[in-house]
C-alpha cells in the first residue's frame, strides 16, 4: 500500500487539503459519522421536503402515538405524536435546522472574533498582546452558562439572542489558538526574511501567516461547532433559548418531560438526534485530528499493528 | 509563595470586576430592571419608587459606584421571589450544590484513573476500544436528555430510585451519575491519551530496564506524572460543573441547589437573586483556581508559582 | 577462555512502520566475557541502541526480534525462546545507563527514591536500609552532600550530575554488566571526561563488564577492550581496539578512523565519508557499504561472509586493502 506521506513547508501544521480520503473509507466509525453528517445537513437544507407532516401541524384525532413497531403505533407517524398530535419524526427534521444553523452562525461569528483578536494580540505582541489575552484568561473564568441565562433573562429568550452570547462567550479559544500559531509563525525564519526584504505587515499576515491557520482553525471549529449544539439544546431545554412555536431538539425534549411516564418516545427520539449529530461530529472530527497529523498516523499504525500481532500470538498459543 | 497568592489574588479580583461589569452592563445598561422586576400591574408611581429605591434615577457612574460598594459588602439586594436578601438564598443553596458536586465528580475522578490507565497498557485493545466509545459517548450526551433516560429506565420503570428531590442517599443517585458522565469520559480520555504518552518517555525505558514491573511504573512512576495536567482538567471540569452542567442536572432533578434556583430567579425576574448567585460563582471560580495552582505545586516541584 | 557472560546471536530487530518494515538489526552476533569492556561505535541509525534495547528487552512495538537471541549466561533473555524466569536479571545483573540524563530521571520523583526503588525490589532491603545504600552510591560515584542530595528532584542536579546518578542507579546491585548507551553524548566536553573516568574506575573495582555505545571513536580507545563496528543494523568489523585503531581492515573501519580528529596522527587533514547509508527498509542483500567504497566493485554485491582474522572478524572481501589512500 502506498500513500503520499504529506509533505508541507511547515510540517506541524496539519493541511486538510492533502488528507487523503480514501483512508475514510479504512475507519469505519469516521466513514459513518461523515455520513451520518451529510445526512443532517441534507435533511436541515431539504426539510420542507422531506419531512411528512408539517412539524406545527396538530391533530387532535393523532396524539400521542407511539412509534411504529409499538401496539397503537401506525405508519402514518414513525416516530409517533407529541401531545398535540404533531409528528415526532417531522419535528426532529425540522430541528435539525435550528440545532445546524445556530451552531454555524454562533461558529462562525465566535471564530471571526476570536481570530481578528488572536492576529491583533499575536502580530502587534508586547504590551497589546498581554493585555489581550489577559481578557482572554478572565473571561474564561467567567461563569458561562450562567452569565448566558442572565443576560437572556434580561433581554428576553430567542435565536438571535442566544447566538449572540454564545459567540461572545466562545471567541477565546480561537483567539488563543490564533495568537500561537501567529508568535510561533512569526519567527519562523520565512516570516522573518518575508520582513527583512521590506514586506509590509498586512501582506506577511495574508501570505504567510493565515495559510497555516486555515486547518487548525478549520478542526476546532467542528469541534467547538459540538460544544455549541450541547448548549443551545441545554438552553433551549431550560425555556430560554428557541421559542415555539419554532422546533429545537432541545425544546422538544423539554415538552416531552411532562409525558414522560406515558410517552417515552417524546423525550428519547429528539435527544437521540442530539446524541447522533455530537457524536458523528466527534468521530469525524477525531479522525480529521489524527489523519492531518503524520506522527500521530504513525502512532496509529503502531497500535493497529500490535493489536494485530497479539491476535496473532493469540491463535497459535490457544 | 505569598507573592503568588498576591498575584492570583489581583487577577483573581480582575475577573471580579470583570463579572461586575458585564453584570453591570447588562442588568441597567441593557435591561430595564424596573420592567424586569415589577409585575406588568405596577403602577407608575411604584415604578418610580422602586426605580428610586434601586437608585436608577442616579447617573449612570454613580449608579455604578454604588453597585460596586454593594458587592464588597456582599449586599446584592432582597430577592423578589423570597423577600430577604439575596446573599441569604445563596448560602443555604450552595451546600447543596456543593454536595450534588462532589458526589458527580467525585465519582468520575476516582473511575476514570483506573479506566484510563487501563486503556492506555494495550491501545487498541478491548479493554481500550470499550472506554473509547463509552468515553465518546459521554461526550455527546446532553445531560438533560442523560437524567430523563435516567428517570425513565430507573425510577419509572425498574422503580429502583426516587424520580427528583433530595432527602435520602438514593435521592443522591441519579443526579450524582447524570452530572458524573460527561467528566468521566473526559477525565478518562485525558488520563488514558496522557498515559500512552508518559510510558513513552525516556524516564519510562530507564524504569524498565530496572526491572519494575508495568504496575509498579504505572502506579509509581507515570500516575505522578499526569497529575498536573489531570489536576488542570478536573479544575476546569470543576469550574464548567458550577456554572453549567448543575444547573442543567439539578433542573431535571429538582435538586434544590444554586443551578435549580437561578432558572427559577431568571424566570420570576428576580434579577438581585441572579446577581448574587453569578457573584459567588465567580468568586468560587476564582478561588479553586488557586486552590489548583497551590496543589500543582505541591505535585512537581518544577512549576514556579509566580 | 572463560564461558562468554552475554551472547548474541544472529539477532535481527524490525519495526513496522506505514512505509514498510524497517530492518534495524539484521544478523547481530557478539558475545561477551566477564569483566570485559566492548565498544559499539557507528553512525546514527547503524543499530547500536538497537542492540542495547535488544539486549534490555526494551524492545516495543512497532519494533520485534523477528529472528535470533540473546542469552544470558547461556540462558535465553530475549528473542523467540525467551526465558521467563530469565528476566529479573535486568536492573540486577544486567543495568543501563542512558543517553540523555535530562530525561531519563523521572523528573516527579526525588533521586533518593529512584535509586532505593531498584534496590528495595532486587536486593530485598527495607526502605531505611535502601536509602543509607543509596547515600552510599551517590558519594561512591562523586556526590558530595549526599543525605541532602537524596531529597531532590532531578531538576536541581546538572547534566554530569544527573548522569552520575543515573550511574549510581546502574550499580545498586553490584551488577555483572552494564550498558552504556552514548553514556556523555548530551554533555559538556569536561564533564564527558570525569563520567568516563569514573565508569573506568568502577569497573576497576567491581570487575564489572561494560557495553559502551558511542559514535565517538575517542572513546573507545581510551576505554575499551574490544570493539564492535556496526554499519546499517550489521556489524562490519569487531577485533581488539588496539590491532582495530593500527590497522583496521574494512573500509568503512578506515574510513572512520580517518574522520575522526586526534586519532590518526599522520593525516593533518580531516575527511568525511561522502553519501548516507543505506535505507533500511530495502537493505541491500550485498554489502551495505558498497555505494561509499571506493574500492569496491560487482563482486560485493553478493552477501558477505565474515572472515575471521588473527585479532577479529571483518565483513569484507577486501579486507585489509588500503580504501582512501589515493583518494585525496
Amino acid at each position: 500500500m502506498t500513500v503520499p506521506v504529506p509533505t508541507s513547508p511547515a510540517p506541524n501544521v496539519p493541511r486538510i487539503s492533502r488528507v487523503p480520503f480514501s483512508e475514510l473509507w479504512h475507519d469505519k466509525a469516521a466513514a459513518i459519522g461523515l455520513a451520518f453528517m451529510l445526512l443532517v445537513i441534507f435533511l436541515a437544507l431539504f426539510a420542507p421536503l422531506v419531512a411528512p407532516y408539517d412539524p406545527a401541524a396538530q391533530s387532535i384525532a393523532a396524539r400521542l402515538r407511539p412509534p411504529v413497531w409499538m401496539a397503537r403505533g401506525t405508519w402514518d407517524h414513525l416516530l409517533g405524536t407529541d401531545n398535540l398530535g404533531r409528528d415526532v419524526l417531522s419535528r426532529i427534521i425540522w430541528g435539525s435546522r435550528a440545532t445546524l444553523t445556530i451552531g454555524a452562525v454562533t461558529c462562525l461569528l465566535a471564530a471571526t472574533l476570536g481570530t481578528v483578536i488572536g492576529l491583533w494580540a499575536g502580530f502587534m505582541g508586547g504590551r497589546t498582546d498581554s493585555i489581550l489575552m489577559r481578557l482572554v484568561d478572565i473571561q474564561v473564568s467567567f461563569p458561562g452558562i450562567l452569565l448566558i441565562l442572565l443576560v437572556v433573562g434580561v433581554l428576553g429568550p430567542g435565536v438571535w439572542t442566544l447566538v449572540a452570547v454564545l459567540s461572545v462567550t466562545n471567541w477565546m479559544v480561537y483567539a488563543r489558538l490564533v495568537r500561537g500559531i501567529v508568535s510561533s509563525t512569526r519567527q519562523a525564519p520565512y516570516v522573518e526574511a518575508a520582513e527583512v526584504i521590506g514586506c509590509r505587515p498586512a501582506r506577511v499576515i495574508f501570505r504567510h501567516i493565515l495559510p497555516n491557520l486555515v486547518s487548525p482553525l478549520l478542526t476546532l471549529a467542528i469541534l467547538e461547532f459540538t460544544n455549541i449544539v450541547l448548549a443551545e439544546a441545554a438552553v433551549s431545554f431550560l425555556g430560554f433559548g428557541v421559542q415555539p412555536p419554532a422546533t429545537s431538539w432541545g425544546l422538544d425534549v423539554a415538552s416531552g418531560r411532562d409525558y414522560l411516564f406515558i410517552a417515552w418516545w417524546l423525550v428519547t427520539f429528539p435527544g437521540l438526534a442530539i446524541v447522533t449529530t455530537v457524536l458523528s461530529i466527534n468521530l469525524f472530527a477525531n479522525w480529521l485530528r489524527v489523519t492531518t497529523d503524520p506522527e500521530e498516523r504513525e502512532k496509529r499504525f503502531a497500535r493497529a499493528e500490535a493489536v494485530r500481532r497479539r491476535r496473532a500470538q493469540g491463535r497459535t498459543s490457544a | 509563595m505569598l507573592h503568588f497568592v498576591l498575584r492570583r489574588l489581583v487577577q483573581g479580583f480582575l475577573v471580579v470586576i470583570g463579572v461586575t461589569t458585564t453584570v453591570f452592563v447588562v442588568t441597567r445598561m441593557i435591561g430595564d430592571p424596573v420592567a424586569l422586576m415589577l409585575p406588568l400591574s405596577a403602577s407608575a408611581a411604584q415604578r418610580a419608587a422602586f426605580a428610586q429605591q434601586i437608585g436608577l434615577d442616579q447617573p449612570i457612574a454613580t449608579q455604578f459606584v454604588r453597585f460596586l460598594g454593594d458587592i464588597v459588602a456582599m449586599d446584592f439586594g432582597d430577592s423578589l421571589w423570597q423577600r430577604r436578601p439575596a446573599i441569604d438564598v445563596v448560602f443555604e443553596r450552595l451546600p447543596n450544590t456543593l454536595l450534588l458536586i462532589s458526589a458527580g465528580l467525585g465519582t468520575a475522578v476516582v473511575l476514570s484513573i483506573p479506566l484510563g490507565a487501563i486503556a492506555a497498557l494495550r491501545p487498541g485493545g478491548f479493554v481500550d476500544r470499550l472506554t473509547m466509545s463509552v468515553g465518546l459517548l459521554g461526550l455527546a450526551m446532553p445531560q438533560f436528555w442523560l437524567g430523563l433516560v435516567a428517570i425513565m429506565i430507573f425510577a419509572v420503570t425498574l422503580k429502583w430510585l426516587p424520580t427528583s428531590g433530595m432527602g435520602t442517599a438514593a435521592h443522591l443517585v441519579l443526579p450524582a451519575a447524570t452530572l458524573a458522565l460527561t467528566p468521566l469520559a473526559r477525565f478518562t480520555m485525558m488520563v488514558r491519551a496522557a498515559m500512552i504518552d508518559e510510558l513513552n518517555k525516556p524516564y519510562v525505558k530507564t524504569a524498565r530496564a530496572k526491572g519494575l514491573g508495568l504496575i509498579r511504573i504505572l502506579r509509581v512512576h507515570t500516575l505522578r506524572n499526569i497529575l498536573v495536567p489531570f489536576l488542570s482538567i478536573s479544575g476546569w471540569e470543576l469550574i464548567s460543573t458550577l456554572s453549567g452542567y448543575t444547573v442543567v442536572v439539578e433542573s431535571v432533578f429538582a435538586w434544590p441547589g444554586l443551578g435549580l434556583t437561578a432558572v427559577q430567579a431568571i424566570q420570576r425576574g428576580d434579577l438581585f437573586l441572579m446577581q448574587a448567585i453569578v457573584f459567588v460563582i465567580a468568586f468560587l471560580i476564582v478561588l479553586i483556581g488557586i486552590v489548583l495552582d497551590i496543589l500543582s505545586k505541591a505535585v512537581d516541584p518544577r512549576i514556579e508559582l509566580n | 577462555m572463560t564461558s562468554p557472560l552475554l551472547e548474541i546471536d544472529n539477532l535481527h530487530v524490525c519495526f513496522d512502520t506505514r512505509a514498510g518494515t524497517v530492518q534495524a538489526l539484521r544478523g547481530v552476533s557478539l558475545s561477551l566475557a566477564p569483566g570485559e569492556t566492548l565498544g559499539i561505535v557507528g553512525e546514527s541509525g547503524s543499530g547500536k541502541s538497537v542492540t542495547a534495547q535488544a539486549v534490555m528487552g526494551l524492545i516495543d512495538v512497532p519494533g520485534r526480534i523477528s529472528e535470533g537471541e540473546v542469552r544470558w549466561q547461556g540462558r535465553p533473555l530475549a528473542g523467540r525462546n525467551a526465558d521467563r524466569d530469565a528476566r529479573p536479571v535486568w536492573g540486577k545483573e544486567i543495568t543501563m545507563v542512558f543517553q540523555n540524563p535530562m530525561t531519563s530521571l523521572n523528573p516527579l520523583m526525588t533521586v533518593g527514591s529512584q535509586i532505593s526503588e531498584v534496590i528495595e525490589l532486587h536486593l530485598g532491603l527495607s526502605r531505611p536500609a535502601a536509602r543509607r545504600r543509596a547515600a552510599e552510591l551517590l558519594s561512591s560515584v562523586g556526590i558530595s552532600g549526599a543525605e541532602r542530595r537524596l531529597d531532590q528532584y532531578p531538576h536541581e542536579f546538572s547534566g554530569g550530575m544527573r548522569q552520575r546518578v543515573m550511574i549510581a542507579m546502574g550499580i545498586a546491585c553490584e551488577p555483572k554488566l552494564l550498558i552504556a548507551d552514548e553514556p556523555t553524548t548530551a554533555l559538556d566536553v569536561t564533564i564527558q571526561a570525569q563520567i568516563l573516568e569514573l565508569m573506568a574506575e568502577l569497573q576497576e573495582k567491581m570487575g564489572l563488564a561494560i557495553v559502551l555505545i558511542t559514535h565517538d571513536l575517542g572513546i573507545v580507545a581510551g576505554l575499551c577492550h574490544r570493539v564492535a563496528v556496526m554499519y546499517a543494523g550489521q556489524i562490519v568489523e569487531t577485533g581488539l581496539v588496539d590491532a582495530i585503531f593500527e590497522n583496521p581492515l574494512h573500509p568503512y573501519t578506515q574510513g572512520l578512523i580517518r574522520s575522526t580528529p586526534g586519532l590518526d596522527a599522520e593525516e593533518e587533514r580531516l575527511t568525511a565519508i561522502e553519501g548516507a547509508p543505506p535505507g533500511l527498509l530495502q537493505p541491500p542483500a550485498g554489502c551495505s557499504f558498497l555505494p561509499r567504497c571506493p574500492i569496491g566493485d560487482k563482486g560485493c554485491e553478493a552477501p558477505q561472509a565474515m572472515r575471521i582474522f588473527e585479532t577479529g572478524m571483518v565483513a569484507c572481501r577486501k579486507a585489509g586493502v588500503p580504501a582512501w589512500s589515493e583518494a585525496l
